[in-house]
């Protein structure tokens, strides 16, 4: 049972509601690192790490500092007759996390791995910016997901993520060569492929798994 | 007079939308509906005009190096206030933007104008930056807006305004439409512009 709701997850974050081509997050990204497929690959990587952290952070936070719940830490130090609602605080609390831990990875790994460093380092602080992270960790808690759900679709997400923009910079680095009209080359021919890829991914609404 | 050129400037010189591609995420996920799209767009202006004031009232008691953090506490000070404010007066538009709502704080034309323009500029010159870009932005998606709610749906605000022949393009409500619509209103200002290079 478990499993399968996982699994379920894990499909509909990657195929059918596919964070960049049907949600919309992680457009900035999406159009600006995907000239190049070794970069592309690079960000995807990137992001798909950070966002599985940030999720993992950020829903423990939620969970033991913010949330209305028995669980909640200030109720159990500050002994108030019931659990404090901080949920206002859940926007400023997740950026403010998602940035100090993006700071962190990027000290961790430029210590631990110049070499994953040189690959990835210069992604590290575009994302803090990505709404695609700050996106999945508040939907974790909109859909009332539990900790390995979190974590699964955070995952997936990201994979999802990943394959978009690495899809995107093949065809883009191909697209170099093509004869496009003058006023549609740059950005607003990428958003015409990014349509044609879109309506492919919409044919993965037709998948129905329960 | 410089006041005046600072407005104007977002509006069609240094659209966001247009212009500086920025802000993609909402502009491409809201502009479903004209309705969405004019919410999002005061609603971002909102959060626009709240942190230039701020930020161009601290700019000179911020230290350099914590700049970036500063600012983003005080566009998510905004963002939770508009997302409060929404909740509980316009529940329905707070429901169809969703998620959008709280990842005002991650709209990079907000950071942009903080970081290119607030912590420079003063108050005056910061509010009527502000207004422009924010008028600039809500035009951007109410163009997208009204293209998309036309074709798509027939109607206008909700009201249908193309009569019962029209059979309406499904497409363009659906995610692929944005990125057409959007791509091919690029391409048209790319257009004007590359005009107007080769006549002057």
């Amino acid at each position: 049972m478990e499993i399968k709701t996982l699994f379920i997850i894990a499909i509909s974050a990657i195929f059918i509601n596919n964070f960049v081509l049907n949600r919309f997050l992680g457009i900035c990204p999406y159009m600006g690192v995907s000239k190049q497929l070794d970069s592309a690959v690079g960000m995807g990587f990137a992001v798909i790490f950070v966002m599985t952290l940030a999720s993992f952070v950020t829903w423990l936070i939620y969970e033991y500092l913010l949330a209305p719940v028995d669980s909640n830490l200030f109720f159990h130090l500050l002994k108030t007759e019931k659990p404090p609602d901080l949920t206002f605080l859940r926007t400023i609390t997740f950026i403010l996390v998602i940035a100090a831990l993006v700071q962190f990875v990027e000290m961790v790994i430029q210590k631990m791995s110049p070499a994953l460093y040189r690959s990835l380092g210069i992604y590290l602080p575009l994302i803090t910016t990505n709404c695609a992270i700050l996106g999945v960790t508040v939907m974790n808690i909109d859909q009332k997901l539990n900790l390995i759900e979190s974590i699964v679709q955070a995952f997936s997400a990201g994979v999802g993520f990943t394959m978009a923009l690495v899809l995107m910079a093949g065809i883009r680095e191909k697209l170099d060569m093509a004869d496009v009209p003058e006023a549609l080359k740059g950005t607003p021919i990428a958003f015409i492929m990014a349509t044609l890829m879109a309506i492919a991914f919409l044919g993965f609404s037709g998948l129905s798994i329960q | 007079m410089a006041i005046g050129k600072e407005f104007a400037k977002g509006i069609y010189v240094e659209n966001p939308v247009y212009r500086m591609v920025l802000g993609m995420c909402p502009t491409l996920a809201v502009s479903n509906t004209v309705e969405n799209a004019v919410g999002m767009g005061v609603a971002a202006t909102f959060v626009l005009l709240g942190s230039n004031i701020v930020i161009s009232l601290i700019k000179n008691i911020v230290p350099k190096k914590i700049r970036i953090p500063m600012f983003v506490v005080v566009i998510s000070a905004f963002v939770t206030i508009i997302d409060l404010v929404m909740a509980a007066y316009t529940p329905a538009l707070h429901k169809a933007l969703g998620i959008f709502v709280p990842l005002i704080v991650v709209n990079c034309i907000i950071l942009g104008r903080a970081e290119a323009f607030a912590s420079k500029n003063t108050i005056m010159d910061s509010i009527a930056d502000a207004l422009g870009m924010g008028l600039g932005f809500t035009l951007a998606l109410l163009s997208l807006g009204i293209t998309r709610e036309l074709l798509g749906n027939g109607t206008f605000w909700g009201y249908p305004v193309l009569g019962q022949h029209f059979t309406p393009l499904l497409i363009f409500i659906l995610p692929p439409g944005a990125f057409l619509v959007l791509g091919l209103y690029l391409g048209l200002f790319n257009w004007i512009d590359n005009k107007r290079k080769l006549s002057s």
